[in-house]
């Protein structure tokens, strides 16, 4: 397997703790508490030896379809099946799955080497025939020199290593990370996102992560699940739901987007649209399918795909726009600009090359690609969405 | 602010009145049994002679320590069931468990006494309903022995092993057990592993309440043991009053306290005992 490959300068051989990676799948899950439905019909693939992401706010239902795939939460209705398996009966215990839970629930009376062999103890192996497993692992994740250490003597990027090892010791068909780097502060997050991207790499093993954290979703996985109020909103490659997010909620969620609300006037082929705010005509490409010539749309458009200017641009798409604040973020500015007719609108400009000084009421012309703006639906009203800097 | 401009003297006037009311109630009545110990009837140590060469004295020892023992072991598995029922039920039904546990120790230990006596007793309610649906022919023995004496202890010490058992308990996080699951550990390994393990400081602290509590316990063994089964804090009791034989009374009763002492210390050198008993 082509995941399998040792990375030049790794002692290790990684295949020593990953079983032949696993299939999930889930087919029409619905878990309710009472009248409340906290999923609600989720169907989903997961492939072997994947990056899978369930990516939702609170309340969205990710940590519940985590909790079913573990073991821990009855579904109401529905199949988990395991390389076509039905395993809805198995308790916990026998499903031979790794978890890394939130806040890691390192056994705080046993050392790290105690807490590794645990779940190789529980199998019946004895210290002496699993201590090689336990070594390697540990090595795996560089805290061999720790192991004699309690978790509370250890930091939390060290505790985080612990429960990783712990989860992969004894070769699980499956690992599930519920939020596993939410208790880090965010230099070691973005250290530890390598790092499990790497591992990820390394064993190949299916993954399935939990987060409400967008960057850690689209750094690291193959597959994104966004969820809302317990369905499935929008699933996809990072990059195509970054670039081509169906719905609202999807393009203000995964990044920041602004919202314009537009008149579609007239489709020239399926290449190029036209779109009115008011007045001023602005261009679309390419045309959008679901929607025809005078019907209202919803129009994403990231920040950081707005160009700024000091001179008016050769293009169509272009606006007279007044500076109303901005936020200096070291490798970028963010702007607020308000720029008629379609009122404010969040500018993101790399700071080397932003051509002007930004100033409070500063003039400025800003101008985007007709191919930067993508019709959304609007499953979420744009109009009192907060806005996307929190400002 | 404050405390940084009071020097160690103030300090001192702050404590005062706890200090001085410690000494007069209960240092000095404490220095003075241990000195009766060693004065009456004569000067020296005869009196703690009598501990080695007494075989009346052995006895009472050996009754005290077994019947300590067994209600020791008894309260605290017990108790932890309770505690452990506690520790995973609703709130609502905690607040009712807790509130039957506290009733109980509120009641006076003697009506409590008694009420075992009505029910142990060869006329009470268990042998009567025992004979009446034809269980047994003729009463059982199960007051004025060591067995109704450690039933009435049992009950009487319950909550002193709940209570600390349910707050260690109470701290332990579910999510040990569900990642003991998680990682295949079976119910039973998952309790057996982690979470008992996690729950010992509530054990030692409680096994170390109520076998201390036993041992100067004496209304409930007088009452339900109906003056056959002789513990040593009955025995100083009948030493004071009615045999007035006041040095062996308080040689006892230093022994006892020393006793007390040499055990925590035993303990001590295994557990950490400030860490148990909550001090941070």
């Amino acid at each position: 397997m082509e995941r399998n490959v040792i990375r030049s300068g790794s002692k290790l051989a990684p295949s020593s703790f990953s079983a032949a990676p696993h299939a999930l799948s889930l087919k029409g899950i619905v878990k309710r508490y009472g009248d409340l439905a906290a999923v609600d019909g989720v169907s989903l693939d997961i492939p072997r030896g994947s990056f899978l992401t369930l990516l939702g706010p609170s309340g969205s239902g990710k940590t519940t379809i985590l909790m079913s795939i573990a073991g821990f939460v009855r579904p109401t209705e529905g199949d988990i099946l395991l390389d076509g398996a039905r395993i809805n009966d198995l308790p916990p215990e026998k499903r031979n799955f790794g978890m890394v839970f939130q806040g890691y629930a390192l056994f705080p009376h046993m050392t790290v080497a105690e807490n590794v062999w645990f779940p190789l103890r529980v199998r019946g192996q004895s210290f002496p025939e699993s201590e090689r497993a336990v070594m390697d692992v540990l090595q795996l994740v560089q805290l061999d020199h720790l192991k004699d250490r309690l978790p509370s003597e250890l930091s939390g990027g060290q505790q985080q290593r612990v429960a990783l090892a712990r989860a992969l010791v004894f070769k699980p068909d499956l690992l599930l990370l519920d939020e596993p780097l939410s208790a880090l502060d965010k230099k070691l997050r973005a250290d530890l996102q390598w790092e499990l991207k790497d591992l990820h790499e390394k064993l190949g093993t299916t993954f399935i992560y939990v987060t409400h954290d967008q960057e850690e979703a689209l750094s690291m996985s193959d597959e994104i699940v966004i969820l809302r109020d317990g369905k499935i909103e929008q699933m996809g490659k990072p990059g195509d739901l970054y670039e081509k997010p169906a719905t609202s909620f999807v393009a203000d969620f995964l990044g920041k987007s602004n919202f314009i609300r537009a008149r579609l006037i007239a489709s020239t082929g399926p290449d190029q649209a036209t779109y009115a705010v008011g007045e001023q005509e602005f261009n679309l490409r390419p045309a959008p399918a679901t929607v025809g010539p005078g019907e209202t749309v919803a129009i994403a458009l990231r920040p950081e795909k707005i160009d700024i200017s000091v001179t008016e641009p050769e293009t169509t798409n272009r606006l007279k726009a007044t500076i109303r604040q901005f936020n200096y973020h070291g490798t970028s500015f963010h702007l607020r600009v308000s720029a008629a007719p379609l009122g404010d609108l969040f500018v993101t400009v790399q700071a080397w090359r932003c051509g002007i000084t930004p100033s409070i009421n500063g003039e400025l012309w800003i101008s985007w690609e007709p191919e930067a703006g993508v019709v959304v639906r609007e499953t979420v009203a744009i109009d009192d969405r907060p806005s996307p800097d929190g400002v | 602010m404050i405390g940084r401009s009071l020097n160690h003297g103030s300090y001192w006037v702050l404590i005062a009145p706890a200090v001085v009311l410690m000494v007069v109630f209960y240092v000095f009545p404490l220095l003075q049994v241990l000195w009766i110990s060693v004065t009456e009837p004569t000067f020296g140590f005869g009196n703690y002679e009598e501990l080695f060469t007494n075989s009346f004295l052995h006895r009472i020892w050996r009754t005290t320590a077994f019947i300590c023992g067994i209600t020791t072991a008894l309260t605290v598995v017990l108790g932890y069931v309770v505690a452990y029922a506690m520790a995973h039920v609703r709130e609502q039904q905690m607040t009712a468990m807790m509130f039957c546990i506290l009733l109980t120790f509120w009641l006076s230990v003697l009506i409590r006494a008694f009420a075992w006596v009505m029910l142990l007793r060869t006329e009470g309610m268990i042998n009567n309903a025992l004979m009446f649906i034809g269980a047994i022919d003729d009463p059982l023995r199960l007051s004025r022995n060591q067995f109704g004496v450690i039933v009435g202890m049992v009950h009487f010490m319950l909550p002193l092993a709940i209570l600390p058992i349910y707050a260690n308990l109470r701290g332990i996080s579910q999510s040990y057990v569900a990642a003991a699951r998680g990682l295949g550990g079976s119910g039973f390994q998952a309790f057996r592993m982690i979470y008992l393990p996690l729950s010992k400081p509530g054990i030692i602290a409680a096994t170390i309440l109520v076998f201390v509590f036993s041992l100067g316990f004496f209304i409930t063994p007088a009452i339900l043991g109906g003056g056959r089964v002789v513990m040593v804090s009955e025995y100083i009791r009948v030493a004071f009053e009615e045999t007035l034989l006041w040095g062996k009374a308080t040689m006892l009763s230093s022994t006892l306290l020393f006793g007390v002492f040499l055990l925590l210390a035993i303990v001590s050198r295994f557990v950490n005992l400030r860490r148990v008993f909550g001090a941070t």
